[in-house]
């Protein structure tokens, strides 16, 4: 790896320390031999910055009998002015073949930082809602989502 | 892809917060799904999705197959005065359909 990345190492461990906060066993990303499509997915997202917890609520069904359409909302609270707003939510389905799900971007004009949609899951898994503030700092939340019918068309 | 589907308010005051809701037909294949053949059916969904209320970017959302068939999606606005929406969805392969719709701003 180039001298100015962080390590695989320190990267699983940052995330595990993120994660940790979300009451996810630490052990469970550094089982992984192999950084996964996810952790690839986050650290894109957010380089070395590490996530902070609250504010930010990430709404899914606990049990989704149909994988191919979850419904969801993402939110955060937040005043949507020029100096401080939410630049952008992100989603990820931890356990999908492609992790990333989709990326909203606001303005100012959006006024209320919330977006709803509805998502494909393939199995059970963690879903992460990760916000970007106009400050520069990320929010993040976690959710356990139980699937009975995998979507993906696997 | 279809002619969408777009809910507004009826009306909106200036200063007001609104809920915007669309909705596209669009089968949004995955990439990942074999067809009857055996084969993989390519990939063919909506990546991009624009809204602009009076020619100002208002909100986008970059989709990826997870998204599922028939993309909905809901999100808000602060109404900044009278004007008209432009929705645009865009698919793999650069297709794109645009639809307006003018908000009634009392």
């Amino acid at each position: 790896m180039p001298g100015d990345q962080p390590s695989r190492r320190t990267f699983t461990l940052g995330v595990a320390a993120a994660v940790t906060a979300f009451a996810v066993p630490a052990t469970a990303a550094l089982a992984q031999d192999q950084v996964q499509a996810w952790e690839l997915a986050v650290r894109k997202i957010v380089g070395e910055a590490k996530p902070s917890e609250g504010k930010f609520a990430l709404e899914l069904p606990e049990i989704a009998e149909n994988g191919n359409t979850v419904p969801f909302t993402v939110s955060v609270e937040s005043p949507m002015t020029e100096k401080d707003h939410v630049k952008a939510i992100h989603v990820i389905a931890t356990a999908n073949p492609q992790p990333g799900v989709a990326t909203f971007r606001l303005t100012p004009l959006s006024g209320k930082a919330a977006v709803s949609s509805r998502l494909r899951l393939a199995r059970t898994q963690d879903v992460i809602g990760i916000a970007e503030l106009s400050d520069g700092r990320f929010l993040m939340a976690k959710r356990p989502v139980k699937v009975t019918i995998g979507g993906c068309g696997g | 892809m279809t002619k969408p589907r777009i809910k507004l308010p009826e009306s909106a005051k200036v200063g007001e917060v609104i809920e915007i809701k669309t909705l596209i037909s669009h089968v949004m294949e995955t990439g990942q799904r074999r067809g009857t053949d055996g084969n993989l059916v390519p990939r063919s969904i909506i990546n991009n999705f624009t809204a602009k209320y009076a020619g100002a970017e208002v909100f986008k959302a970059e989709l990826h197959p997870g998204i599922s068939a028939n993309p909905y999606l809901s999100f808000f606005m602060k109404v900044p005065g009278p004007g008209e929406f432009e929705f645009s969805w865009t698919e793999d392969g650069g297709k794109q359909i645009t639809e307006k719709a003018k908000l009634n701003v009392v």
